[in-house]
């Protein structure tokens, strides 16, 4: 069921497709920056500030997918005793953590024009910022721990504590008064977005995907060689 | 045109500033990845060069370590 968690599988892959996928972020980014900057038109009400949900949008999505994501593999860390999984989840938090930041950042500019003020202890807004904590200590745990099991549990052990605050951040809007307006997109739903802004959008998230990804497979090939030079120590 | 472009109705360095910020947090992502990796393969090479013949074929029987060496010999040309 987990030879596709293989780390020799992944590698084979990673160290591969890296170039290819490095090609591939940039020609979806430019179109992406092209549609978002220059072609999608003004919102009615926010003038051009809306073009700032091109980057903030899915820096927000990414940060919380990647997390819940990590919070699968810390489970399965313990249930399945995979020892891989640490290692996937250790690969993706960097990626997660710069998302988070992006989406924090991003948000503080974005709410100047539109609320006129840089920060509100919102629930979005605070909610987002506890995850960034949890992304910061899942990432220092790995620094400051010198005992790989240890480190394993107590990484995995802060992902799956945090992991209470993803429905959180999800549903914030819908269970307090918020700043941050309800849901635009959704699944079950008719989308409130028009097509203009809908496709940017979507252009925006597979590069940020890409990115994502890119990021990923360099840290896991760097993770793994990591490994292999301590295997040659033994030998 | 440009000015424009540049002014975006007066929200420009709102705009801007929030796409420059993210391409810079991605680009300084991208670098210090790169070069753990480089630094990595760079030890790994030197290791794997200072092993002597019987450890080398041992070595050599590992799959994994046949990639990273193939790898290692693609990135540098």
């Amino acid at each position: 069921m987990f030879n596709f968690f293989k780390a020799g599988k992944i590698f084979e892959i990673s160290s591969r497709s890296t170039k290819y996928i490095f090609f591939l972020f940039i020609i979806v980014l430019t179109i992406g920056l092209t549609e978002a900057l220059f072609l999608s038109p003004e919102d009615y009400k926010q003038s051009h500030s809306v073009r700032i949900m091109y980057v903030h949008v899915p820096a927000a999505w990414m940060a919380l997918g990647i997390f819940s994501m990590m919070t699968f593999l810390s489970v399965g860390t313990f249930v399945f005793k995979n020892k891989n999984f640490f290692l996937i989840s250790k690969s993706l938090a960097p990626s997660g953590f710069i998302f988070n930041i992006v989406a924090l950042i991003t948000g503080s500019i974005w709410g100047k024009p539109t609320w006129g003020t840089w920060w509100a202890w919102d629930a979005r807004i605070t909610s987002m910022l506890i995850l960034a904590l949890f992304y910061f200590m899942y990432l220092l745990s790995w620094r400051i721990i010198e005992n790989k099991s240890n480190a394993i549990k107590i990484s995995s052990l802060i992902i799956i504590v945090g992991a209470i605050n993803v429905p959180i951040i999800k549903f914030s809007v819908n269970w307090w008064n918020t700043l941050h307006q309800g849901p635009s997109l959704k699944i079950m739903s008719d989308t409130t977005i028009h097509s203009s802004m809908l496709i940017p959008l979507g252009i925006m998230t597979a590069a940020f995907a890409l990115f994502s990804l890119l990021i990923f497979l360099m840290k896991f090939n760097t993770e793994m060689i990591r490994i292999k030079n301590k295997g040659l120590d033994r030998l | 045109m440009i000015n424009e472009i540049i002014s975006m109705n007066g929200y420009g360095p709102y705009v801007w500033s929030a796409f420059v910020f993210t391409l810079s947090s991605f680009a300084s992502l991208y670098l210090i990845t790169k070069l753990q990796l480089l630094k990595e393969q760079k030890r790994y090479i030197a290791k794997f060069g200072s092993l002597n013949e019987s450890k080398t074929a041992v070595a050599r029987e590992q799959k994994i370590n046949k990639e990273i060496l193939l790898n290692t010999v693609i990135t540098k040309i």
